[in-house]
């Protein structure tokens, strides 16, 4: 048994909450006893609610919501080689699933190739290892990519993965204009809160809106990014930091592209976005309210959009990977379920939800089979999917509401301040704010302000969980099939398509046409890479303790 | 008084989850040890080598993504062959249970898993030092 030296509170004792008259969210936002019409004296129905699927869109993107249809069910998984990620992909689908989403290993997502030495211990082990076209045709075997919205966890190396995607989709014979799905492509958050770069950020920007350019042209239906404030939430963020941090990223992402020269509304309706869904139940609903009414205002008035489909947030959820605890892990599936409900009341597009071992490893099988079904019941069981943001015109979800709003923009105001997004990571201030924030939440848990049941208090022992382990083998596998691809392909094509990619690079045209010419000629992700770090240089941050 | 406990926080791998090195490395400095955070992504060589060139006590790794078999123990030949045994390594991050003996037989002293209090972090590496230098 593991010692835990954390006191075991009696059961019948309520663990004291600091001071007896202090009440605050999860992310130390005071709350009242009781809302009254008074706290929403300034609130004005028709332009602060409005109605769902219109400006400012408050109570949801569309009009009838999940009468209409319930959000995609969309569960994040990825382990091992392409073929057993394939399996796990349609045993999901077989199972109900709605959508797609794959998790890549790291050395994928650091532009490494299994066989290199940097990747030695890490294949296979927190995603799918995929190195080359090769890899992705195995991935998608089967999962007919016209019909099937697949979303894909890559940053930065996105475009090359992407461009895997679609070349696989063009052998499938689906047409590009057809195919939607998601990559997550958001490199600002990496630097804030990840850490999975490979180059500095200006170059790695100017990647981000090649891809958004090149969807723009050629897959209308396809979101080319995933603005996300999951990551930001994980490293310890506030709910207002998440939400702010990350439609300030989305907000360089858009003054980067109309700097390109693309027109607003030709661009911005592909945007898509991504949040975490924490344990504080009314302060994650009024986050995912204030997303939205942000985002309209953003732009429509800072911007000067007119295409009322670029002025939506339209966001996935993923459940708090962060609040999961290894002790007792059964109840993480009341947790999970709980945050997973404060995505729908919140009008969530999509929805992952964790597994009940998540804070141990990969999940098995049977676990991601009992999230999948927590989605299900929510959604066909419980009626919360029967009538449109249940819980509008509450005082206090109203009032929580504007004050994330007005939170969220005392944070653009500094940011704009600084310079804008890239100057603020460059100076560390969104580092800063999340380590702070966590370590403050770190020392919550350990004086018992803040209390995590089956860490510290109510502790007790508990049978282990059988998990999900992932042998060398994986590893061994992915490197022979490498070897073997290496071999067989035309080297002379490959060689010319990468110094194409290399002269495209210094001359700053758009990347994604000659990288689609790499991984035609099965260059792998590695090599293509490395062809951009001779060009970009590697990033190294200062840490921010 | 005893001198200052020096610790090296180091991040290996390619994983870039720094949450719980950045909370470790300043719930330690505040206990009043002297830290020094090495940043992601070091290699074996680069932790030994800073342990050597600041004369630390401890190495702590913090490991999320499952590379701990294939780091651990190259960190620990890397000790052997400098003949640094009067290093205590400790290791926190996701390590399933079936991998706490191995990495403990291998010369880890504490092993920290998911949700173990900082209070309890502090005291192990106390009690650790004080001892390997008895």
């Amino acid at each position: 048994m593991r010692k835990n030296l954390v006191v075991e509170h009696p059961i019948s004792e309520r663990p004291k909450s600091g001071s007896t008259d202090h009440f605050t969210t999860l992310s130390g936002v005071p709350i009242k006893g009781l809302y009254t019409p008074q706290d929403l004296e300034d609130f004005r129905t028709e332009r602060d609610l409005g109605k769902p699927g219109e400006f400012p869109y408050t109570r949801g993107v569309y009009a009838t919501m999940y009468r209409g249809k319930f959000w995609t069910m969309r569960q994040f998984s990825g382990f091992a080689t392409p073929e057993e990620t394939n399996r796990r992909c349609r045993y999901l689908l077989s199972q109900g699933q709605t959508g797609l989403s794959v998790a890549f290993d790291l050395p994928t997502l650091m532009g490494y190739d299994a066989d290199s030495p940097d990747s030695l211990g890490e294949v296979g082990k927190c995603g799918v290892s995929v190195s080359s076209l090769e890899d992705m045709e195995i991935l998608f075997q089967n999962i007919p990519l016209e019909e099937v919205t697949v979303s894909m966890t890559i940053n930065s190396p996105a475009a090359v993965l992407w461009a895997m995607y679609l070349v696989v989709a063009e052998k499938q014979g689906a047409d590009w204009e057809k195919i939607s799905g998601t990559i997550q492509n958001d490199i600002l958050k990496e630097y804030i809160a990840q850490k999975e770069f490979i180059f500095p950020p200006k170059p790695s920007l100017n990647l981000v809106v090649d891809t958004l350019e090149f969807s723009a042209r050629n897959t209308p239906r396809f979101h080319p990014i995933s603005i996300s404030g999951y990551h930001i939430r994980e490293a310890g963020s506030t709910a207002v930091q998440e939400l702010a941090f990350t439609l300030r990223d989305g907000i360089e992402y858009v003054e980067a592209t109309v700097e390109r020269g693309l027109a607003i509304d030709d661009f911005a309706p592909q945007l898509s976005f991504f949040f975490n869904s924490h344990s504080d139940f009314f302060e994650e609903i009024a986050k995912f309210r204030a997303a939205r009414r942000v985002w309209a205002h953003v732009m429509r008035d800072r911007f000067g959009a007119k295409n009322p489909r670029s002025m939506m947030c339209r966001f996935h959820t993923q459940t708090a990977g962060c609040s999961l605890t290894a002790q007792q892990p059964y109840n993480n599936v009341v947790r999970t379920s709980i945050q997973a409900l404060a995505a729908i009341l919140g009008g969530t597009q999509s929805l992952h939800t964790n597994s009940l071992d998540e804070a141990l490893a990969l999940p098995t099988e049977e676990a991601v089979t009992l999230a999948l079904r927590t989605q299900q019941i929510l959604a066909y069981e419980t009626g919360v999917t029967n009538t449109v943001d249940p819980l509008g015109g509450s005082y206090f979800i109203e009032r929580l509401t504007t004050e994330t709003e007005q939170a969220c923009y005392e944070y653009f105001r500094k940011i704009d301040e600084i310079g804008g997004m890239l100057a603020a990571i460059e100076r560390g201030f969104p580092q800063r704010e999340i380590a702070e924030a966590s370590y403050r939440y770190q020392q919550a848990l350990e004086n018992k302000e803040k209390i995590m049941v089956g860490v510290n208090a109510f502790v007790s022992g508990h049978e282990p969980l059988p998990i999900l382990e992932i042998d060398q083998s994986a590893a061994e596998g992915q490197c022979k099939k490498l070897h073997s691809l290496r071999a067989r392909r035309d080297y002379d094509r490959l060689k010319k398509a990468l110094d194409r990619l290399e002269t495209a690079a210094r001359k700053k045209e758009n990347l994604m046409p000659s990288i689609l010419e790499c991984v035609r000629a099965y260059g792998t992700v590695g090599e293509i890479c490395d062809r951009l770090r001779v060009v970009y240089g590697t990033y190294r941050e200062a840490a921010v303790l | 008084m005893s001198k200052r406990i020096r610790v090296i926080i180091a991040k290996p791998g390619l994983d870039g989850h720094d949450r719980g090195a950045k909370v470790i490395a300043r719930a330690l400095r505040d206990s009043g040890m002297e830290v020094i955070y090495t940043g992601l992504r070091q290699t074996p060589e680069q932790i030994v080598e800073a342990a050597l060139q600041e004369d630390a006590d401890v190495i702590g790794l913090s490991i999320l993504s499952g590379a701990h078999n294939a780091v651990v123990p190259r960190v620990i030949q890397l000790l052997k062959h400098h003949s640094m045994d009067n290093v205590l390594l400790v290791v926190g991050g996701i390590i399933p249970d079936s991998d706490v003996k191995s990495l403990r037989d291998l010369g880890v002293t504490e092993v920290f898993q998911p949700g173990t209090s900082i209070q309890n972090i502090i005291e192990s590496i106390h009690a650790g030092v004080s001892k390997q230098s008895r």
